[in-house]
């Protein structure tokens, strides 16, 4: 089976890309995953300016879920580069997807003006984390004038195809997505972590994590997130990459029928060390191979097409 | 340099690593200086904010301990091994040392250090049959004066080894691994890179080029394994991701 898809345009020679944040830091990282079968590398979040993250401990993992606070350590864009360029001039056929985060929107344009020469197949942002311009501190991923006004903003200055991801921790993730649709995101990436979540040491009666809190990712919450899937799909035409607790090749197809084109490949690099990719991968192919599907594109909202699709669940 | 012993359970194998974990401090991986399934000991340098608080602790106190993590030394029954220890890289040579005489080993430890004062784990060496220690000082005040890798070089000229280990600075072992590649030894090389997670997913100790995280790959590597690291003996990354020299 030709397991490679389009998304955007780009050729993903499969549909299973590294989430954000995964082990995503250096060139060799990335060239280590390609090689070990990932379709598609997004990097982790990069700030313009070099970013402090917690102390540890960072992140817990279990059989359930994994709650992170790794507070997005970043040495900023300009070293970041290096890593872009190293990568890219090996041309290895694995497109790479640039996430960028910032604090301001002016700080997400910068990014992408910074981005722009080195082009790189897509650019992800992710809009998850507080806007210091807020009185609040709001996520601009909460609010649609905010989220808006940064695609808008971002969309503005580069021709590279730009995907907004979207946190799960709001009541209108519909809205959000049309908000940022409208203002001329070419895809979207759903989700983001949930919560944040709390975990205790009864010994001590501590929280673990040396932010106490963190986002929780993993199985426990794949309904969740596969929900919010096809949430989006029903309300935008964009193509989505969908994530949120994937572990197996079946976990990947329903992401596909929920309405995700790409999808996400990050806690099964714990359930399944770097494997995962191949090991996923394969159990698509045998699924598809075994139910008659010839393309993975076949599948891809497949479930909105069973059901009444103007029908909300 | 203190060494702090644990009421702890785990069953862990010599080059192995734990995270010790202070409350609203820092969690920061230690290597395993001994462990019998019945008591755990760490010997900890004191360097910065967590380390001085370990330092701190009073007799009684908790912390929290993970793992263990990573891959171990390992051996074969009967085998003549060199070790070539620096700093607090002796400790977790001295549990593998104690391992390995009792599978019938002979072993040379090696260790070096600025003064005599700074020599860790000499005594308890010199009480394992089957190890014989070779010290070294900068000033000369014990042992032979100069490096460690000069007695490890000596040695080498007089009788074959089955292997070699080696844990320290990074400076020392990319000589010791240098030897080992001229002569042909098989060597292992416990390399030390920023962790955080311990588990391979933040990706914090991947090496260039292979990319590979150092806590699930290692720490423990062989040595045809650090001939693929670009970076080993010339520089590291911090909690940023960015590249210091040696
Ligand atoms: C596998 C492994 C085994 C280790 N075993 C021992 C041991 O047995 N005894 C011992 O004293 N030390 C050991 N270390 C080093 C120890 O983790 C650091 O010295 C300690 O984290 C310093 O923290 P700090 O807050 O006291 O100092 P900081 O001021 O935070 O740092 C001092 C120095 O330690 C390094 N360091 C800080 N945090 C880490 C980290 N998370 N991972 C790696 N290096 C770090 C820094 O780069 C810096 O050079 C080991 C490290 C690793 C990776
Ligand atoms: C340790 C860790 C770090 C993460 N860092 C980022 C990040 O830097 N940027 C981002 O957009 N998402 C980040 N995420 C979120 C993931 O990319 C992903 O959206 C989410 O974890 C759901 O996938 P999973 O259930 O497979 O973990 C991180 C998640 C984890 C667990």
């Amino acid at each position: 089976m030709d397991t490679s898809i389009d998304f955007l345009g780009v050729t993903f020679p499969n549909p299973l890309v590294l989430c954000s944040g995964y082990l995503g830091i250096t060139a060799s990282t990335w060239d280590n995953l390609a090689r070990k079968g990932a379709g598609g590398i997004t990097t982790k979040s990069i700030w313009l300016n070099e970013h402090k993250g917690h102390n540890n401990p960072v992140i817990l993992a279990n059989e359930d879920f994994i709650c992170n606070a790794v507070g997005v350590p970043d040495a900023g864009i300009e070293k970041a580069k290096e890593e872009f360029k190293e990568y890219l001039k090996r041309n290895n056929g694995v497109p790479l997807i640039v996430n960028i985060i910032g604090g301001k929107a002016d700080d997400f344009v910068a990014i992408t003006e910074a981005v722009n020469e080195l082009k790189p197949q897509l650019i992800e942002v992710n809009i998850s984390c507080p806007n210091v311009e807020d009185e609040h501190g709001k996520p601009f991923a909460t609010s649609c004038p905010d989220a808006a006004r940064v695609t808008k903003m971002v969309k503005s200055v580069t021709d590279i195809p730009i995907i907004i991801k979207l946190s799960p921790n709001v009541e209108n993730i519909q809205e959000i997505a049309q908000a940022v649709v409208e203002a001329g995101a070419d895809g979207i990436t759903a989700i983001n972590t949930y919560g944040p979540g709390l975990v205790i040491d009864i010994d001590s009666a501590q929280p673990i994590l040396a932010n106490k809190v963190g986002g929780v990712s993993g199985p426990g919450i794949k309904p969740l997130a596969v929900k919010k899937v096809f949430d989006i799909a029903a309300a935008v035409d964009v193509p989505i990459i969908g994530m949120g607790g994937v572990k197996t090749g079946r976990d990947a197809i329903e992401f596909m029928m929920a309405g995700a084109t790409l999808v996400g490949i990050g806690s099964a690099l714990y359930y399944r060390g770097e494997a995962a990719f191949k090991i996923v991968l394969d159990e698509m192919v045998e699924w598809c191979e075994a139910s008659g599907v010839k393309s993975f594109s076949e599948i891809v909202k497949k479930t909105h097409s069973v059901l009444d699709s103007s029908s909300s669940l | 340099m203190k060494t702090f012993i644990f009421d702890c359970d785990f069953q862990v194998q010599p080059g192995q690593f734990v995270n010790v974990w202070l409350p609203r401090i820092d969690e920061k991986p230690m290597s395993v200086a001994f462990a019998d399934g019945k008591e755990l000991h760490l010997t900890i340098a004191d360097v910065g904010p967590f380390s001085r608080a370990m330092h701190e602790l009073k007799v009684g106190d908790q912390v929290g301990l993970r793992g263990p993590y990573g891959k171990a030394f390992t051996f074969e029954p009967n085998q003549s091994i060199a070790m070539v220890g620096g700093g607090f890289g002796s400790a977790p040579l001295y549990f593998t040392a104690f391992h390995a005489v009792q599978a019938g080993c002979t072993i040379d430890f090696i260790i070096g250090a600025r003064r005599e004062d700074l020599l860790i784990y000499r005594e308890r060496v010199e009480k394992l049959k089957g190890a014989t220690l070779h010290v070294s000082t900068d000033d000369g005040s014990v042992g032979h004066k100069g490096y460690n890798v000069e007695i490890l070089q000596k040695l080498m000229n007089e009788k074959n080894y089955d292997m070699i280990m080696t844990c320290g600075p990074e400076v020392m072992m990319a000589a010791v691994a240098r030897i080992a590649d001229e002569k042909k030894v098989p060597a292992q090389i416990s390399l030390e890179r920023y962790m955080k997670c311990g588990f391979g997913l933040c990706g914090n100790c991947c090496v260039d080029k292979t990319g590979d995280a150092i806590c699930t790959k290692g720490p423990v590597v062989p040595l045809e394994y650090v001939k693929q690291v670009e970076e080993f003996g010339k520089y590291h990354r911090d909690d940023l991701g960015k590249k210091h020299k040696f």
